[in-house]
């Protein structure tokens, strides 16, 4: 049996508190926050909910506790975890168990106090003796190294790094959430304080705090909800390596694959695509997935997103929330892509809404261009 | 599979202590095989049998990362001539002079306290 497609939907989709959130607060409160508000945002209760979705680096067992914290004994759980990217795989794995009838009504949800207690202590890294004793600054160091080879085979320069990092921050000038408030240039990125050559400060994600939830359902159900319905048309998910140096090639990822697997389950192609939501944790990221998501050739994105192309003057829209370079960036971002996505295709972004979105394109990713996923969701005109 | 005796980092940190850099291979499938493991990727052949490396490579990707406090280092992969790739630093020159396709040969970086040897680089005498 394989996925069909639109057999499920999302129905509510909702940011937790973000940003510094108030002291003592757990993940686990966040999450719950998330799931409260997308179920409002869905018209649904806690009641109706029988499949957990969730991943944390914060709690070991995260299903667990978010079965005790809910009181949900019985509802269907997967905490799969394969860092930012987990929430795109969990999109597909909550399709597939509504698919089954394994459960009604899933939530896929996160929650970060990164910000608060520390990167180290939120999301410890294991030590690996290939490569902790060179002490990489990780995850920084690994897409430094991925940008030097971009650099060294097509050219791309840090001009063009911070092109992205730009257009998420005009973004982000649109979004009252957001957790940059003031206007950035291109000089401001590469005068910026130097992390791990090429990549500067302004290259990186922010370290926020933050979490949220998606609640999804099936075709049937979503029919009598209140909100516009946002399909589920194709996913995909590509897991090439875990640590940077098994990589089999650092210029081509695993969204090469995921996005296929997506475009041809979704029965659509790049240029049917409205809005774009891709995993921005450092600015090679956005220019990577542009080519290996088939929205330019291999080695052009550099050049691809010259002059604003893909900020809110632009003309292809990407990261509208601001991105995780400006918006919100809590250590495993994916989740805030699909909320996004599903606030883009429903029409509610204000100021920074893309007019007559029926098709959007996440694209999450994890660890050091590890664990690539794709999921593309449409409007009721693609159903 | 019979029980392992030794695991694939211990062996590889005892070709360290010797001065070694130790990789493997898969003779059925012709596969070169880093980090060491005990079982062939993509072919699940237990067949992986050692070499040592002549210990000569070119650096694939570098970056100098720029802590907040101290010096600037360098961390590189290195593909290494026999068909390996790994993560190491190039020493014995600027962090941020390090360049892709420069050739680069092995040394080890001897244990301290309780942290074994590994293998760094340096800038090879004749540019090949």
């Amino acid at each position: 049996m394989s996925l069909t497609r639109g057999s499920a939907v999302i129905v509510g989709a909702a940011e937790s508190d973000i940003g510094a959130v108030a002291a003592l607060m757990s993940p686990l409160d966040l999450m719950a926050q998330g799931i409260q508000r997308a179920l409002e945002d869905a018209g649904l209760g806690l009641q109706d909910v029988d499949g957990l979705f969730c991943a944390t680096t914060q709690a070991r067992t995260s299903a667990m506790s978010l079965a005790e914290y809910l009181g949900l004994p019985d509802a269907y759980t997967d905490s799969t975890i394969v860092g930012g990217s987990s929430f795109e795989i969990h999109v597909a794995h909550a399709q597939a168990a509504l698919q089954a009838g394994l459960c009604k009504v899933a939530v896929v949800t996160y929650g970060s106090t990164q910000r608060t207690v520390g990167r180290r202590a939120a999301s410890a890294r294991e030590y690996n003796p290939y490569e902790t004793p060179f002490k990489p600054f990780l995850p920084a160091s690994a897409y430094a190294m991925a940008a030097s080879r971009h650099m060294y085979e097509f050219g791309t320069t840090r001009e063009h790094l911070a092109e992205v990092a730009v257009a998420a921050r005009d973004w982000a000038l649109l979004n009252p959430a957001a957790w940059e408030k003031k206007p950035l240039s291109i000089a401001d990125v590469l005068n910026a304080r130097m992390i791990s050559d090429p990549l500067t400060v302004r290259d990186c994600c922010l370290v926020t705090d933050g979490g949220g939830a998606i609640v999804l359902t099936t075709a049937d159900r979503a029919k009598s909800l209140q909100k516009k319905p946002v399909y589920v048309l194709g996913c995909g998910q590509s897991i090439t390596h875990a640590s940077i140096s098994s990589m089999p090639d650092l210029t081509h990822t695993g969204a090469i694959a995921s996005g296929a697997q997506a475009y041809q389950a979704a029965g659509l192609k790049p240029s049917e695509i409205d809005v774009l939501a891709l995993y921005d944790a450092f600015t090679i990221n956005t220019i990577l997935f542009l080519e290996d998501l088939g929205f330019c050739p291999k080695g052009e994105g550099g050049r691809f997103v010259e002059g604003g192309r893909i900020g809110p003057k632009g003309d292809l829209a990407v990261n509208t929330n601001g991105g995780g370079l400006s918006y919100c960036h809590p250590g495993m971002y994916g989740l805030f892509l699909l909320i996004e996505a599903v606030r883009q295709v429903r029409g509610e972004c204000g100021a920074r809404q893309v007019a007559d979105v029926d098709t959007a394109i996440v694209h999450g990713n994890g660890g050091v261009l590890s664990a690539q996923a794709t999921v593309i969701l449409g409007g009721p005109a693609t159903m | 599979m019979p029980p392992a005796a030794v695991s694939p980092l211990a062996t590889y940190i005892q070709h360290l202590e010797k001065g070694e850099l130790a990789y493997q291979v898969s003779p059925s499938s012709s596969q070169v095989v880093f980090y060491p493991r005990l079982v062939c990727p993509k072919t699940g052949a237990a067949d992986l049998q050692w070499r040592v490396s002549k210990g000569l490579g070119t650096v694939h990707a570098t970056t100098a990362v720029h802590p907040q406090q101290g010096a600037a280092y360098n961390v590189a992969l290195i593909d290494v001539d026999e068909g390996f790739r790994l993560m190491s630093r190039v020493e014995d020159i600027e962090p941020t002079a390090v360049k892709i396709g420069q050739r680069v040969k092995f040394r080890v970086h001897p244990a301290e306290g309780d942290e074994p040897p590994y293998p760094v680089f340096t800038p090879a005498e004749s540019a090949a």
